[in-house]
This record gives C-alpha cells, structure tokens and sequence, in this order.
C-alpha cells in the first residue's frame, strides 16, 4: 500500500487548474497552425491568426487563455493500492481547485444552486469522475470545461435500429445548431452505447483524447474521418465567420450497451481545448 | 478586408455606415454585462427605476472579465454567447442601448428591435480573451459587484476589434455564410 498524502493532491490540483488554463496542449497549437494554412479566405485566416496570437499572448503573460477559465472537470485514476492519508479525496481535489482559481487569478465561474444562482466565488465544486485502477499510482487530469461549447451539447436516447446516417446527421444538426456558440473550430466528442448517464462521461473523456490519434475499432476510425469532412464543408468556418475550418477533430468513444439501446451524446469543445494531467 | 474605425458612445449617424461584414475597430466606452446583470436592468427598467448606467447611444460587451492580475487593467476578456440575452435585449434596445458586442446568433425578437431602433451587432472572437486583454486601458467596476464576474464594468476601450453581424438593413453575417 503506497501512502499518498491529502495536501499533495491539493497542491497537484491547484497547479493543473493554472496551467491548463494559461498553456494550450501542443496538439490544439499544431491544428491551429495547420488550419491558418489550409484556410484561403482573408476572414478564415484573420480569425485563426488571432486565436494563435492569443495563446501566444497567454503563454507569454501568464494569463488565462479565454475569460471562461470554466467549471474544473476533474478526472481521477485511483490506483487500488493507493491509501490517501491526512484527508479525503474529494475535499483534497476541492481545495486544489479553490486555490488554484485564486492564485491563478482565474474566473469564477460556479454558482451554488441553478435557480437561486449564487457565485461560490471560489469555483468549487469541481465536476469529479473516478475510477478504480490497478497499481499503486493516482493519475489526475483537469480539463476547464466553458460553457459556450457545453451548452449547446447534446444527448439522445436512440433506437437499436438507428442507421450510421442518422448518427451522421444528429452530430452534424449539433454542430450547425451549435454555429458561433460554441467557438469554431470545435473538437467533438461523442458518446456512443453505455447507459444514458455513461454516454455522456464516454463523450467528455473522449474530448482528452490528442488530435491525430483515432479509434481503435477501423469501423469507427472511418466514421470519424467521414464526420470531420462532412462537418468541414459546412462553410461555418473558424468563429462562424466561414471558411474551411469548423472541427479540429472528431473523436468518438463506444462501449456495450443494452439490447434496446442506442445512447448517443455530442460533447462539444471549443478551441481553447485546455486539459492537463498529472501522475503522483 | 476594409477596417472602420468608429468611437463609442455611438449614434444612428455611425450605424448608418455599418454594413454586416465590416471589420471595424472600436474606440471608447463600452459596459461590459451578462446573465445576470441584464436580468438586473430589465427589473430596473419595469420598476421604473434609475439604472446605475446609462445606456443611451452606450455598446454593451457580453463579457465576464478574468480578475486583473497585479499590474494588469484587466484579465482576459473574451465575448460570451449572446443568445442567452436575448430575452432581455429588445427591452433594453427600446431603453436606448444601440450596440452590442458578442459571439453568436440572436433571436428574431432581437432582430426587429435592431432594425426598428437602428442598433447594431457585432461579434468579437471568442476564445481570445487574452489578446483582447490589450485593448482595455481602463476599467471600473460601476454596478452589481456582489455578482463577481457577472458586475457591470465601465471599459475604456482602444482599437477594440469587431465585426458587424447584423446591420440596421436586416443583414446577417453568419446566416450569409452557411452553405
């Protein structure tokens, strides 16, 4: 049994919600700069041009990348051999995410109820999801999840005779209905089988996935690529504003799910698609 | 692509000149509200009460700033999805308010009361609240501090950069650009 000690995670957490939210991963920059190239109208290239001046700008400055520094979603692999001492896991991770939204001089962004909407004014609660693994380390990933692209993602409950078209035209119908709200180029993730509570946490996990990388199953590699060339002729463009370049990247994740179900769930994301982890 | 510049506050004889598309940079005062402050000034508005800004020829940024670091005016400061105001838009459109900066479309409601009361609607990039940071050379809390983020801000703003999604002739930048 391998000790880990409450207030490193604390400390962990808090560094993560900083860094994720000043810092893009290499993959988005790289999509980024391809996309400035294949872009050929003045407006398309414009927007791009900026949004890389600004993680430019961000990185440099040392200050959050988009004013939407989010609601912290916090991924937990507790390796089983792990005894946590000194505290709980979830205060631990709470309290990294309080110090980090202050220190980091990062935006508030959670209210305390849906309807009386109070700011928590220390962005806590964080969104957590854990998994039991094997081993004797714990990985933690924080992924500062806005709301523009959020808002305008999408659950439904299928039928088991739903045809890949219909999947096709449900992602598609998201990301038209989604157009400027959610900050093209997007990155979409989707969900497909599971239960509708799994569908929808395979949809956001698949968000962490890097650009370039692709499904296992070759079925499901196709379909991403169809899904990232259909949606790319929709002239919406970075922003909106038109051009070549509405999604970064299409990422799907599958798991098992009931004879009589088809849960599919579109997570989109923006692109300032920020996540970082760690492992102790 | 052509750049306007123009000064706010700003009037009808300003709109008059913007076309859906235009590139224009903004220079002046702009109030910065979202959610919750407009749903604020629209009780205001129905109490018959004073406002603690006024919106006459004003530009409204949908915006909820990053706190300023030390040294800093302001943090990253990006637009926000302007749809979610749209309930409250039209009663502020007839109150006086002529311009707003956002990200997205709006709804019909919001349309008509930009073509009847000459307004206008301009989107900013989102996701680059870092770069538009520098365009802020001035800010002031002046309403509704208590809601964090969501306070109304005074901005002195400085080449701010927009383009013009709807223009007082019923044109829409994003729907022209759907294939």
């Amino acid at each position: 049994m391998r000790e880990i000690k409450a207030s490193d995670i604390t400390s962990v957490v808090r560094n993560l919600c900083i860094e994720s939210n000043i810092k893009l991963p290499d993959d988005i920059k790289h999509a980024l700069q391809k996309s400035y190239r294949t872009e050929t109208s003045p407006i398309a290239k414009y927007v791009i041009k900026q949004i890389i001046k600004n993680y430019e700008i961000a990185e440099k400055k040392q200050i959050p990348i988009c004013q939407d520094t989010g609601i912290a979603v916090v991924f937990i692999e507790l390796g089983q051999d792990v005894h946590i001492t000194d505290g709980d896991l979830y205060t631990a991770i709470n309290d990294g995410v309080r110090f980090g939204y202050k220190d980091g001089y990062l935006r508030k962004s959670v209210v305390s109820d849906p309807f009386t909407r109070n700011n928590t004014f220390d962005n806590t609660p964080a969104m957590i999801h854990t998994e039991i693994v094997p081993g004797n380390k714990l990985k933690i990933t924080v992924l500062p999840k806005g709301a523009g692209a959020e808002n305008m993602s999408v659950l439904k409950m299928l039928n088991p005779s739903t045809e890949i078209d219909d999947i096709k035209k449900i992602v598609i119908e998201t990301v038209i209905n989604a157009g400027a709200n959610a900050c093209p180029p997007v990155i979409v993730g989707i969900g497909l089988g599971g239960t509708f509570d799994t569908v929808t946490l395979l949809a956001k996990k698949s968000l962490l996935r890097q650009i370039g990388s692709y499904n296992r199953d070759p079925f499901y590699t196709e379909l991403e690529k169809e899904l990232l060339t259909e949606i790319n002729k929709l002239g919406i463009g970075p922003q909106g504003f038109g051009g070549k370049t509405t999604a970064l990247a299409v990422f799907i994740e599958q798991y098992p799910c009931h004879i009589a179900s088809l849960p599919i769930a579109v997570n989109l994301q923006c692109h300032a698609c920020r996540h970082t982890s760690c492992i102790i | 692509m052509k750049v306007k510049r123009i000064r706010s506050p700003i009037d009808d004889k300003i709109i008059k000149n913007l076309k859906s598309g235009d590139f224009v940079l903004i220079t002046g005062i702009i109030y910065t509200a979202r959610d919750l402050a407009h749903k604020k000034l629209v009780e205001l508005i129905n109490r018959r009460k004073n406002l603690p800004v006024d919106l006459k020829n004003a530009i409204i940024y949908y915006t909820g700033p990053t706190p300023a670091k030390p040294g800093q005016v302001i943090g990253s400061i990006g637009p926000t999805t302007s749809s979610r105001m749209d309930i409250y838009t039209p009663v502020l459109i007839r109150y006086g308010l002529k311009g707003m900066i956002g990200k997205g479309e709006r709804s019909k409601e919001v349309l008509n009361a930009i073509k009847k009361y000459k307004s206008i609607y301009f989107a900013t990039i989102g996701g680059t609240g870092a770069l538009l940071s520098e365009k802020v050379i001035f800010c002031e809390p002046v309403a509704f501090q208590e809601l964090g983020p969501e306070a109304i801000y005074k901005l002195k703003v400085k080449d701010f950069p927009a383009i013009v999604i709807n223009d007082t002739f019923g044109n829409d930048f994003y729907r022209r650009n759907r294939n």
